[in-house]
């Protein structure tokens, strides 16, 4: 389908796509078997601009928005989902800067995302606090011009990998979710380590990792906005990175389905291509299909985001969940197509439908987008909008 | 530092089929592309000039829509670049060719050293390079798999031949021809993109190079082609089995042409 994607966009698409061919397919499965880290391909990222995407041209960006990220990370993730995400992580990271930060902290911390000189990381989740995002333990007290931060994140995205850390802790913990805040930690800071790194199911080229905080003290400068804000603006920021991963379901599914039609078109069975037997057929028509309505919707969000309508929760959610089930259906409809090879390491969809599940779980479970979405309509409703 | 990196716009030989009637290659609906081994000269000339400083001039010859290979290393991060296009270049062999893009180069001005592929996927004579350091009478170092170190007075290449590397210091300016040895080209940037879509080439004629009718084109070309033939298939081989002196007979044989062991 033509969605009349500007040169730019187009531009965008043509340089992930020559990426994806020269540097990560080359080695994703090496990659996803030494669950390591893709500091080489997140340079090339970095010299061909596409770190530079989602940041305002003020601040060293070519701010190309919402839908120039979503086209970056679906093209990326065609390829691998684990690289694509510890690219699109770090739009997450910056996020809460983007939306809240001042014009000092934006200065101070966006030119080098833009550039890629510096990756980034945003740090919500601990172990008792998913998606009951309001339980989180971190806590941070003030003490004169510094905060000190005492707690753990854990499973965070390009844990180890960033220098700049967006991280949400408790400043009043009396208050519940009104008593959180956000902070900027870097790199480096006395008193911020990391723990262990996890061993994944799937996205494996990308750093899960804890953080560990203990009395690490920040100056009171990179609170964001202002204290009691946090929860704030750990939603808004998930509202605006939910097309992301979506784009990255969009991204996976595509690269599972171009796997399952080139295989399809090859393998011959009962003396015919497999491709000939209309149960394949069925199976790649509603794969297509699928995708196709996946990425539409993504797109439509991200194109509302990136006209500036203020209010887009509920459709990111959408997207999000949408896609996600998308890409679990048609990765795991991939694998059976290819049967028995598509059951073995030899071939990438085993890898792609490993990858694809943790786009169910992540930046919000599933569920919990579900009950996003269900509370927007009934609100609407009871307002009278519907 | 000044660099010209010479390029030229060639069919994509993984695209090109044979008319096996005629003997020659069937260019219709084949891609053009940048010279594959331009690429590495290209992407040698902007690794030093991001580490140097100083700008990188894509220079090529060719009909007008030769302009293509120019917005392309644009893209990758060329400053500028000059098509010189004009119907009097038109049937230049490699010796006018050269010729030409000297004369370019010298227009120029100030160039300390000029990057070429090591040779051309169309043509394969790998000519044209030495040819612009002849005729510009620069030294000239080719099949470069590596500069080693770069200084406005001089380099260090390291040139691989069929026995080994041979290290040597050039005074600047030179010519060198790079192999695929020598780097990965870049992917090119979104802002490389963004700048190559209003890029417009500087056009020179053989009136802007002051080149006479005799120096260029067909008629500054000593080279004739006088037929192109796709040579015979070989017939298949023939396996001989014995002792090493059994062998060794039958190869004398062989060669001296005394008994046919087929």
């Amino acid at each position: 389908m033509d969605y009349m994607l500007s040169e730019d966009l187009a531009a965008i698409r043509e340089i992930c796509g020559e990426i994806a061919q020269k540097h990560i397919i080359p080695v994703r499965a090496q990659l996803d078997e030494e669950n390591r880290f893709p500091r080489e391909i997140m340079g090339v990222l970095a010299k061909s601009d596409l770190f530079s995407i989602y940041i305002p041209e003020a601040y060293g960006g070519t701010g190309m928005g919402s839908l120039a990220l979503c086209v970056a990370t679906e093209e990326l993730s065609r390829a691998c989902g684990g690289i694509a995400v510890s690219y699109a992580a770090n739009a997450l990271g910056a996020m809460p800067i983007l939306l809240f930060g001042t014009d000092e902290q934006k200065k101070a911390f966006l030119p080098p995302l833009a550039s890629g000189e510096k990756l980034c990381a945003f740090a919500l989740t601990e172990s008792e606090a998913g998606s009951d995002a309001a339980g989180i333990k971190t806590r941070a007290v003030r003490d004169g011009n510094h905060y000190i931060l005492n707690g753990t994140k854990q499973w965070i995205t390009n844990g180890g990998e960033a220098q700049i850390y967006t991280v949400i802790a408790m400043t009043d913990p009396s208050r519940g979710a009104r008593g959180a805040s956000a902070f900027i930690v870097e790199e480096g800071t006395p008193g911020f380590s990391y723990g262990k790194k996890e061993d994944k199911m799937g996205i494996r080229a990308s750093a899960t990792r804890e953080l560990i905080f203990e009395d690490c003290r920040i100056p009171a400068e990179n609170l964001i906005s202002r204290e009691g804000m946090g929860f704030m603006v750990a939603m808004k920021t998930l509202d605006n990175s939910r097309p992301g991963v979506a784009a990255q379901a969009v991204g996976i599914a595509q690269g599972a389905l171009d796997e399952a039609l080139v295989y399809a078109s090859q393998r011959r069975q009962f003396g015919q291509r497999i491709d000939s037997f209309q149960g394949i057929q069925f199976m790649l028509a509603d794969m297509a299909t699928s995708v196709e309505a996946a990425r539409a919707l993504t797109y439509a969000v991200a194109r509302m985001i990136d006209s500036g309508l203020g209010k887009f929760e509920k459709e990111s959610a959408m997207a999000k969940v949408f896609a996600s089930d998308v890409a679990m259906k048609v990765t795991t409809d991939a694998v059976q197509i290819l049967g028995g090879y598509g059951y073995m390491k030899e071939y990438p969809v085993e890898k792609m439908m490993r990858d694809a599940k943790i786009t169910q779980i992540y930046e919000g479970t599933n569920q919990i987008q579900r009950m996003v979405i269900a509370s927007a309509l009934i609100r609407e409703t009871a307002a009278g909008k519907r | 530092m000044k660099f010209v990196v010479a390029v030229k716009q060639v069919p994509d030989t993984a695209e090109v089929r044979i008319d096996h009637e005629k003997g020659t290659l069937i260019r219709d609906g084949v891609p053009s592309i940048l010279n594959p081994f331009d690429a590495y000269a290209l992407e040698e000339a902007l690794k030093w000039r991001d580490t140097l400083g100083g700008s990188v001039t894509v220079v090529t010859m060719g009909p007008p829509q030769a302009e293509s290979v120019l917005t392309e290393a644009v893209s990758m991060g060329a400053d500028d670049g000059i098509l010189l296009t004009d119907r009097a270049f038109a049937g230049s062999d490699t010796w006018a060719t050269s010729h030409t893009i000297a004369e370019a180069v010298r227009k120029i001005t100030g160039v300390n050293a000029v990057f070429c592929g090591k040779q051309a996927i169309d043509g394969d004579t790998a000519q044209t390079g030495p040819g612009i350091a002849a005729s510009l009478d620069w030294p000239q170092v080719t099949f470069v798999g590596r500069v080693r170190e770069m200084t406005e007075e001089n380099m260090v290449c390291e040139r691989y031949v069929e026995n080994g590397v041979q290290v040597l210091r050039v005074e600047l300016p030179a010519v060198i021809t790079v192999l695929k040895d020598a780097n990965t080209p870049r992917v090119p940037s979104l802002r490389g993109k963004m700048k190559a879509r209003n890029f417009k080439p500087v056009i020179w004629g053989a009136s802007d190079l002051n080149l006479a009718s005799e120096e260029t084109g067909l008629e500054g070309s000593p080279t004739k082609v006088v037929t192109t033939a796709t040579p015979e298939a070989r017939a298949g081989g023939s396996v001989h089995r014995g002792t090493p002196q059994e062998l060794a007979v039958i190869m004398a044989d062989l060669l001296l042409g005394r008994e046919d062991h087929r």
